[in-house]
């Protein structure tokens, strides 16, 4: 997030797109509810009607995969009444003729044909956003599981740039983080484009000061291939695996090539705490402490680096991540591993990333900083782009055109089907699954179908339905609901029961990777 | 639109006397908060400093100068001048009074402190204050709902003392107007609408009405099933696991088991709320199904369990033997954007320090 959560309480105006955020982020939710109370206005763009969506003055439910159109025409909106910020454009922006010039064709009539909203909907969302003084945006997955998640994400950085919505308190563009600690997987260099605290893996630079630091000759100075390539090369270039703490059969897209391409790995280690359906797979399994079990640090999504602390002593001889991996490093030969305590590993990380420069494990007790923390005498970053962005830049425009999904509805697969998530389980269910009194209120999974829908292809509440996708097909049990608009079915991959991920992944962004979960087209018909 | 909403007019610092003492206070701010902040120990058992002052229990009543019956200082704003006595021989008997008909009106005055956050607040008020004398003993109101099956939340209203804390917390901080007051006076009852079960209401088990409750009347119903298991309860001040708001709780442990979650106050993501995954999905951490000993595969196909010795040189022999054959390319790391920073850093570490590549992701892009 750009700004802190406490902003949340401020906006006049809160455009939230693509975030079922009531179920997905409770509490953060809380505080959007307090700043309605206090007389924001909100505008939702989802294609259900969610709990969000309810509470909203504006509801635009759009048809999914629609965003970019939708968001040039709002441009094309708030251009045309004059509501852009012409001292913010000229000072803190570059390229913005072009993007001016080539929102002038994307009317809100052109939007509402691909959408599928009324043009005047359209036409308010964009005064409504551009009238905000100050506007905020949020968004989640449904933003980014798109093949033009990145296209979804820089159209909404058009529309905070035009307005000059960014670097201000209760503006600001919000994504927020699904998972307790992604935001802290990047921070620490998780990822294959970055060594910790950001720092690009293809500045050779940067190679030599990590290979130097990690006591090796050399560094590859490129980026690697992402987790979804090398799930396509297992078997192929990739031979080995050490997955930690994630069930990636059952929450990656396209599940039969997933356990296709772990199964075809010479070696797979999983570190986890239960042993899921991908540590059933493994050739090593090693057992982690859980929450609760161990000392460590988590950065939320206002970037806040806070504490977790030991409760209770592990379970059997469960060990912490840190030590495992550190173990096995050793035994590979490999040097720096000689941590005592995850106090040793996070404070190594702050002396290596600029970000957590003025952190250490000490520093952090009260979780008072959010990054960047470039030293000791700085206050944290609560609110980014304030004044200036990093370093002098300015802020691009991007000239961004609507591009349908991977796969479009068909007489073979006539709806859409989309998946998200449900207040009471997590992810896999590996969790929640096993806490009681959670069965009580989400016992099972259900495909939420809009009644129009269920009566035309004789589906009826409770009973069962066959879903199929381009990729293969399960059983789920039908849920008649005009959550659901017309043409859309949703439901969750939380139950292994109904692996819904066998249906997607029709598509991936081209510079992300990630997959487009948010659409697939499906067929749904009844089971006798 | 509206002007920026945080511009705020200027604040004016005025004075007041407090218990003779000079005393400098913010305009718009209330005589209990300022006696809060000199630390005078006002009781209260209807306030809650996340919600909107209500002045329901009138234990926090002071004595204003000039103002013939006491004021309940949580509704009154403070103005130039005022003369506050917060603690005189009438007004401690005031309270007292007030507190021997609120414990002698509740069936159980101990409760457990598993029951919630602020579970123990009337018990300790009736304590300093004595009143247990049992002088008003007879009716009790309040009618407990032992219908509602739901495993999470008790509700004793035998034990319920009418401040609309829990019907205050779910509309001022949820916004989720799950539950209301029927009825008034001695038939006052807490319900939700049509009296259903809460389920079938607009709740969404956030628990935030069971930790503000000072009487224990709204227990955590997974917290009690510990009532009875032996030890002190620690509490250890930690991150939530699940979403990335990062809201900060007290982890509940007796001995080395964990037994329930509360809500930190003062945690700077959350200030004090929840919802039903931070405030109940714990339990899966010591959970049968818990890996207990590293498991290898072993000819037979199957996965054994083993030493950690064996599976850590397994796991290495199986890297080593695929640099050696395919090159340093053939291995990949995933790391989690569960776990804490330290095993992301490490696994990062693992894959560039050992293969000198970065072939290293998340579980960002699913």
């Amino acid at each position: 997030m750009s700004n802190p959560l406490a902003d949340m309480e401020k906006p006049d105006v809160i455009f939230a797109i693509g975030t079922n955020m009531t179920e997905c982020h409770p509490v953060a939710a809380t505080r959007l509810k307090r700043a309605l109370t206090d007389g924001a206005t909100m505008v939702v763009v989802d294609p259900r009607k969610t709990r969000l969506a309810k509470m909203a003055h504006l509801h635009l439910p759009i048809r999914v995969g629609s965003d970019v159109a939708l968001l040039l025409a709002m441009a094309h909106v708030i251009q045309r009444d004059g509501l852009i910020d012409e001292s913010f454009i000229a000072e803190r922006t570059a390229d913005s003729e072009a993007f001016l010039s080539h929102i002038q064709q994307f009317t809100p009539e052109w939007a509402a044909e691909i959408c599928e909203v009324p043009a005047e909907d359209i036409e308010r969302a964009g005064k409504l956003y551009g009238r905000g003084n100050p506007s905020a945006i949020y968004y989640t997955l449904g933003i980014t599981e798109h093949i033009c998640g990145v296209d979804n994400v820089q159209s909404l950085c058009n529309l905070a740039l035009m307005t000059g919505n960014l670097g201000l308190e209760g503006g600001g563009i919000n994504p927020m983080r699904g998972q307790n600690n992604i935001q802290g997987a990047g921070d620490c260099g998780a990822v294959p484009a970055n060594f910790p605290g950001f720092q690009p893996c293809d500045n050779p630079d940067n190679a030599a000061k990590f290979a130097k630091l990690y006591g090796r000759d050399s560094i590859d100075a490129e980026r690697g291939i992402t987790k979804v390539t090398a799930l396509n090369e297992a078997g192929k270039s990739i031979h080995a695996m050490l997955i930690d703490g994630e069930n990636t059969v059952v929450t990656d897209p396209d599940k039969n090539h997933c356990e296709h391409a772990l199964k075809s790995l010479d070696h797979l280690v999983v570190i986890d705490i239960f042993l899921t359906e991908t540590g059933q797979l493994a050739d090593v399994v090693l057992p982690a402490t859980a929450w609760g079990e161990t000392d460590g640090v988590q950065a939320n999504t206002e970037r806040r680096v806070q504490r977790l602390r030991k409760a209770v002593e592990p379970w059997g001889e469960a060990k912490p991540d840190w030590w495992i991996v550190s173990e096995i490093a050793k035994r590979m030969g490999t040097p720096g591993f000689e941590y005592e305590s995850a106090k040793d590993v996070f404070n190594e990380l702050c002396e290596l990333s600029p970000i957590y420069a003025g952190l250490d494990w000490d520093r952090i007790d009260e979780g008072k900083y959010h990054w960047p923390v470039p030293d000791k005498e700085h206050p944290g970053t609560p609110r980014l782009h304030e004044g200036e962005f990093k370093n002098g830049m300015k802020g691009l425009f991007k000239v961004i055109g609507y591009r349908d999904p991977a796969e479009v509805i068909s007489d073979d697969f006539p709806l859409w089907l989309t998946t998200g998530r449900r207040l009471e389980a997590y992810h896999s269910r590996t969790q929640t699954g096993r806490s009681a009194g959670i069965e009580y209120l989400l016992s099972h999974e259900s495909l939420e179908v809009h009644p129009d829908d269920a009566d035309s292809l004789g589906l009826v509440h409770g009973g069962m339905a066959k879903m199929a996708s381009a990729r293969g097909e399960i059983e789920i049990q039908v849920k008649v609901t005009d959550k659901s608009p017309k043409g859309t079915v949703f439901t969750s991959f939380s139950f292994a029961n109904v692996p819904v991920n066998i249906l997607t992944g029709s598509g991936y962004d081209p510079v992300t990777q990630t997959a487009e979960l948010k659409v697939c087209p499906v067929k749904v018909t009844p089971v006798a | 639109m509206t002007e920026h909403r945080s511009d705020l007019a200027e604040q004016k610092l005025s004075t007041l006397t407090l218990d003779g003492e000079l005393v400098e206070f913010t305009k718009g701010e209330t005589i209990y908060e300022i006696a809060n902040r000199h630390r005078k120990e006002v009781p209260t058992l209807c306030y809650d400093e996340r919600l909107e002052a209500f002045g329901a229990c009138r234990l926090c009543v002071v004595e204003v100068e000039g103002i013939r019956n006491p004021v309940a200082s949580c509704t009154t704003a403070a103005t130039d001048g005022m003369v506050i006595k917060t603690s005189t021989e009438a007004i401690e008997k005031h309270r007292k009074t007030l507190l021997e008909l609120v414990a002698s009106e509740n069936r159980n005055v101990d409760v457990n402190a598993l029951s919630g956050y602020s579970s123990q607040e009337m018990t300790i008020l009736v304590d300093r204050y004595s009143a247990r004398t049992g002088r008003f003993s007879g009716k009790q109101s309040g009618t407990s709902n032992t219908g509602d099956k739901n495993p999470f939340i008790l509700r004793d209203y035998d034990n319920c003392i009418s401040c609309y804390r829990c019907v205050r917390v779910c509309a001022e901080r949820e916004g989720d107007y799950a539950i209301n007051v029927m009825n008034r006076g001695f038939h006052t009852q807490i319900i939700t609408e049509f009296n259903n079960d809460l389920r079938d209401s607009n709740c969404t088990f956030c628990g935030q009405c069971v930790q503000t409750c000072p009487t224990g009347a709204l227990g955590d119903k997974k917290a009690l099933r510990d009532a009875d298991t032996e030890g002190e309860i620690k509490k250890t001040r930690t991150i939530c696991p699940y979403c990335g708001v990062g809201c900060s709780v007290d982890m509940l442990s007796k001995g080395d088991k964990i037994v329930g979650i509360q809500p930190a106050m003062d945690g700077p993501a959350n200030e004090g709320a929840l919802c039903i995954k931070g405030q109940y999905a714990f339990d899966f951490i010591q959970n049968d199904d818990r890996l207990a000993k590293p498991l290898v595969r072993r000819e037979d196909g199957e996965l054994h369990e083993c030493e950690w010795d064996e599976a850590l040189d397994r796991a290495a022999e199986g890297f080593k033997k695929v640099k050696d054959q395919y090159g340093r390319h053939a291995v990949y790391g995933i790391a989690s954007g569960r776990a804490p920073h330290e095993a992301a850093y490490t696994m990062q570490k693992y894959i560039r320090a050992t293969y000198g590549t970065n072939y290293i992701d998340n579980c960002s892009r699913s």
